[in-house]
């Protein structure tokens, strides 16, 4: 039945979750902006305390098993919940110790040893993170076309490679006993289908971190290059199978992870966007202006229209992701419905927070307010995990019904 | 709990609504523009699909289905994938009885509503007025109170089938405050003026209505402003479904197209100039529905939703201007000659703007 009402269990968590951002992340989101590539340790150890063993991402063959059981919302209730973090400040989210995005690989294509070998950890022990390498100096959206290798060498892989722009990369490979899972080519003649996914444990001789990058917004959350050469690891580090199919399936495979992240990232997304949007709501009434829902339209304001405009397309991009959420809870394929999020909510965010700014004038370009700064921090959403250009594509690939070769 | 998927009624009653669009609406939809005529038998087909009689009370000969927005926004945007005019057509009397179930009193309900149950009957309502500063929230029809009733004054325009109706139900400013009558269309001082001739929805007959020193019975009043306020939400309910309806029609028709159409050696889809169009499209479908069915959802809850119904009509409004003018961009000259149906979707699309009123689920 259609229905909009969250879950009391959802409600309830997400209040849980909206003190941890009201009072553990606001009062030091500018700091960590300010002092970038600094860690707010004890935020972090209090996260990492309370939420040990949480994953990002999710487990297709358990979402499968679930779906048949009865109803589940785990992937809908992440998305609130990161709503909610990233409402109280994207990038301490990001820097938050959890497998993150590697750890969603090795629940996408990882066997149950797999799964067990390199997130178990994670349930306790010191702080530890995850990471995802795909990105290179010369290739992004184009993963297909990247140029890291790894050659088989008796019981081992031999990485060899650069890796860019790999969030929190400095903690997973080198400030805790974490991983990266490095995408790399078997088969350079292969194509997509030579790429494979691989699982590199912290400390790795062979893999540095060489730069820590400069950002224009989530600065608390670090974002490395990182060199592997002559990296081995062990044989069994490979997520998903060795052999290099005919055709795209393994590409497709690793491609999968993203229909679990994307609308995690639009979650985020959201939680920026929405605090850009009620704290232009509650400085406009204070100053007397409120926006007038019922009003002729030849009577509304260009800033009352622009409002509802944002607050709208927010909206709209919100419904978007959870959409794309339930369907994972219910075993649905999402991969449509995962791009629509993304390319929506990156964008929408993108105009609520540069409109916000615009609604307060000067005291929005201010850093005295947050505004400026979640400006800042909303743009990465149009980015990265396929920029908008990359998931309107692949909107507009389902909807036809053409390959990669048909439309690029 | 959080669910997107429709009941199983509600499936039946959307491919059962969608194969009359598809079957009986799209194939007369050219026509019907052209000629801005909509076969007689047509109404009495779409009175035989439950349109507007399964939810008067079994007392009054209906089925005494609850009327729910949610259901009623999946009815009205197949229907207009068939055709916007036309589904508007097939609605019209629903501008009356639904008002009616929403707040009439039992002895309206009792006097007005059994006809409806029994056959195809022609109603309507009138709210828009011919006023670039038209306000639902003030309208310039007045009613005042005299002689134990109301005397009403003022001019109304976009009033579908206004010729054809006994009643009419018209929405004016009573004091500070809106409110709804039953005006015989055969009252002394009410005109009819010529059929309107506008850019779009040509096959819907739509008038202007004068009222001059109308006067009713303190009983032609129906409800309170705050019925009022329910009624236009649930009208932009309707409307917005049936803007996301056309929406997708345009957009189905110029993806097709662009499939088959051939330029510099591709399908003209395999640009991302156009393929980048068709993508935008079929988000912003989603996006709109979603929209709309949040707020046809807080209505069926009896939640207070008119920011909701605003912005979402507002949005779904927006939504197909835009896809219906990508829809003709996409047939490049041929979407601009009336042989294909795109130019007439983005002339209807852009009444969106200025209708109010002028459907309800
Ligand atoms: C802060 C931050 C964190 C990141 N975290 C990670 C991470 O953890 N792991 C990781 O692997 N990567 C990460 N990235 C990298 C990110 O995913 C890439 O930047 C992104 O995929 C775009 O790649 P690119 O920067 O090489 O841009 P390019 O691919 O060079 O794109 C440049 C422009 O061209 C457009 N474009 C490219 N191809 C097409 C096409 N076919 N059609 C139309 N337009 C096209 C793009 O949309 C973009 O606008 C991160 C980046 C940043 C900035
Ligand atoms: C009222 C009217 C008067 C006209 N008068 C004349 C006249 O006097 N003389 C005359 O010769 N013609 C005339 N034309 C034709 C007009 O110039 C063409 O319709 C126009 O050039 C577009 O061509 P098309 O309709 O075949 O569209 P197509 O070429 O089929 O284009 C369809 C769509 O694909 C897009 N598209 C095509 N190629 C690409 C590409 N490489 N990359 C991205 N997008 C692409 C187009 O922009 C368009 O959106 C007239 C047309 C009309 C409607």
């Amino acid at each position: 039945m259609i229905d909009f009402e969250l879950s009391e269990s959802i409600v309830n968590s997400r209040q849980m979750i909206h003190m941890v951002a009201e009072q553990l992340m606001r009062p030091i989101s500018r700091e960590y902006d300010e002092r970038e590539h600094e860690k707010p340790t004890e935020f972090l150890e209090t996260m990492w305390k309370v939420s040990a063993g949480t994953s990002f991402g999710a487990d297709r063959e358990a979402d499968k098993k679930a779906a048949a059981s009865g109803p589940k919302e785990s992937n809908l209730a992440s998305c609130v919940n990161i709503e909610e973090l990233s409402w109280g400040d994207a990038g301490l989210y990001l820097s938050i110790p959890n497998p993150g995005l590697g750890g969603a690989a090795v629940l996408a294509a990882g066997t149950a040893e797999q799964k067990q070998r390199f997130l178990a950890p994670f349930k306790g022990g010191e702080m530890k993170w995850g990471a995802m390498a795909i990105t290179e100096p010369h290739c992004g959206s184009d993963s297909a076309a990247l140029q890291t290798t790894a050659v088989r060498d008796g019981d081992d892989w031999v990485l060899n490679g650069t890796k860019i722009y790999c969030t929190s990369g400095l903690m997973a490979a080198e400030k805790s006993d974490g991983f990266v899972v490095v995408w790399a080519t078997v088969d350079k003649t292969a194509g997509r289908a030579g790429i494979k996914s691989f699982v590199v444990p912290a400390h790795t001789p062979g893999m540095k971190v060489i730069k820590v990058e400069n950002k224009m917004g989530i600065r608390a959350s670090d974002t490395a290059m990182i060199v592997f050469e002559d990296c081995r690891i062990p044989l069994d580090n490979i997520l998903g199978s060795a052999e290099v199919q005919t055709g795209n399936e393994g590409f497709k495979g690793a491609m999968a992870t993203f229909d679990a992240t994307r609308p995690l990232v639009a979650a985020s997304a959201l939680g920026i966007g929405r605090a850009a949007l009620d704290f232009a709501r509650e400085a406009l009434e204070r100053a007397g202006v409120k926006i007038r829902y019922g009003a002729a339209a030849s009577t509304l304001t260009a800033l009352e229209r622009d409002f509802m405009e944002i607050e709208s397309e927010l909206q709209a991009a919100r419904l978007l992701t959870w959409r794309a959420a339930w369907m994972m809870d219910r075993g649905k394929r999402n991969n449509l419905e995962a791009s629509m999020a993304k390319a929506k909510a990156g964008l929408a965010v993108t105009r609520v927070t540069q409109k916000a700014v615009e609604f307060l004038g000067p005291l929005g370009y201010s850093r005295k307010l947050l505004l400026e700064k979640w400006m800042r921090d909303a743009k990465i959403n149009d980015i990265f995990e396929g920029t908008q250009q990359i998931n309107m594509l692949i909107v507009a690939r389902r909807i036809l019904g053409y390959s990669s070769k048909d439309l690029s | 709990m959080f669910d997107l998927e429709m009941t199983e009624d509600q499936k039946l009653i959307h491919d059962t609504v969608a194969s009359f669009a598809k079957a009986e609406i799209r194939p007369i939809a050219h026509d019907c523009d052209e000629s801005g005529t909509i076969p007689p038998g047509l109404a009495e087909k779409g009175f035989e699909l439950g349109l507007v009689h399964s939810a008067i009370p079994e007392e009054q000969g209906g089925y005494g289905e609850t009327r729910s927005a949610v259901t009623g926004a999946i009815v009205a945007e197949e229907l207009a994938w068939g055709d916007l005019a036309i589904a508007m057509h097939l609605l019209t009397p629903r501008l009356l009885v639904y008002p009616l179930l929403e707040a009439g009193s039992a002895q309206q309900i009792a006097q007005v509503l059994p006809p409806f149950a029994l056959g195809h009957q022609v109603a309507t309502a009138a709210v828009v007025e011919p006023r670039f500063d038209f306000d639902t929230t003030r309208f310039t029809t007045t009613a005042a109170a005299k002689d134990g009733g109301f005397v009403v004054n003022g001019a109304k325009c976009f009033v579908p089938l206004a010729d054809e109706s006994q009643t009419i139900l018209v929405l004016a400013q009573l004091d500070e405050e809106p409110a709804a009558f039953l005006v015989p269309r055969g009252a002394a001082g009410v005109s009819i003026g010529e059929r309107e001739k506008n850019m779009g929805v040509k096959a819907l007959a739509t008038y202007e209505v004068g009222f001059e020193n109308v006067q009713v019975p303190a009983s032609a009043r129906v409800g309170d402003a705050a019925a009022i306020s329910r009624i236009l939400n649930r009208s932009r309910i309707a409307l917005g479904a049936l803007a996301i309806g056309m929406a997708r029609a345009a957009s189905d028709y110029a993806r097709d197209y662009a499939k088959e159409r051939k330029a510099f050696g591709v399908a003209i889809a395999q640009k991302q100039a156009i393929a980048f169009m068709l993508a935008e499209m079929a988000i912003e479908i989603d996006a709109s529905r979603l929209l709309l069915w949040e707020a046809a959802w807080m209505l069926d809850q009896g939640k207070e939703a008119t920011r909701e119904c605003v912005l979402a009509k507002r949005y779904a409004s927006n939504a197909c201007l835009k896809i219906t003018d990508n829809a003709v961009q996409v047939l490049g000259g041929h979407g601009y000659v009336r042989d294909h149906p795109v130019e007439m979707w983005l002339r209807n699309a852009r009444g969106f703007s200025s209708f109010e009123g002028m459907a309800i689920v």
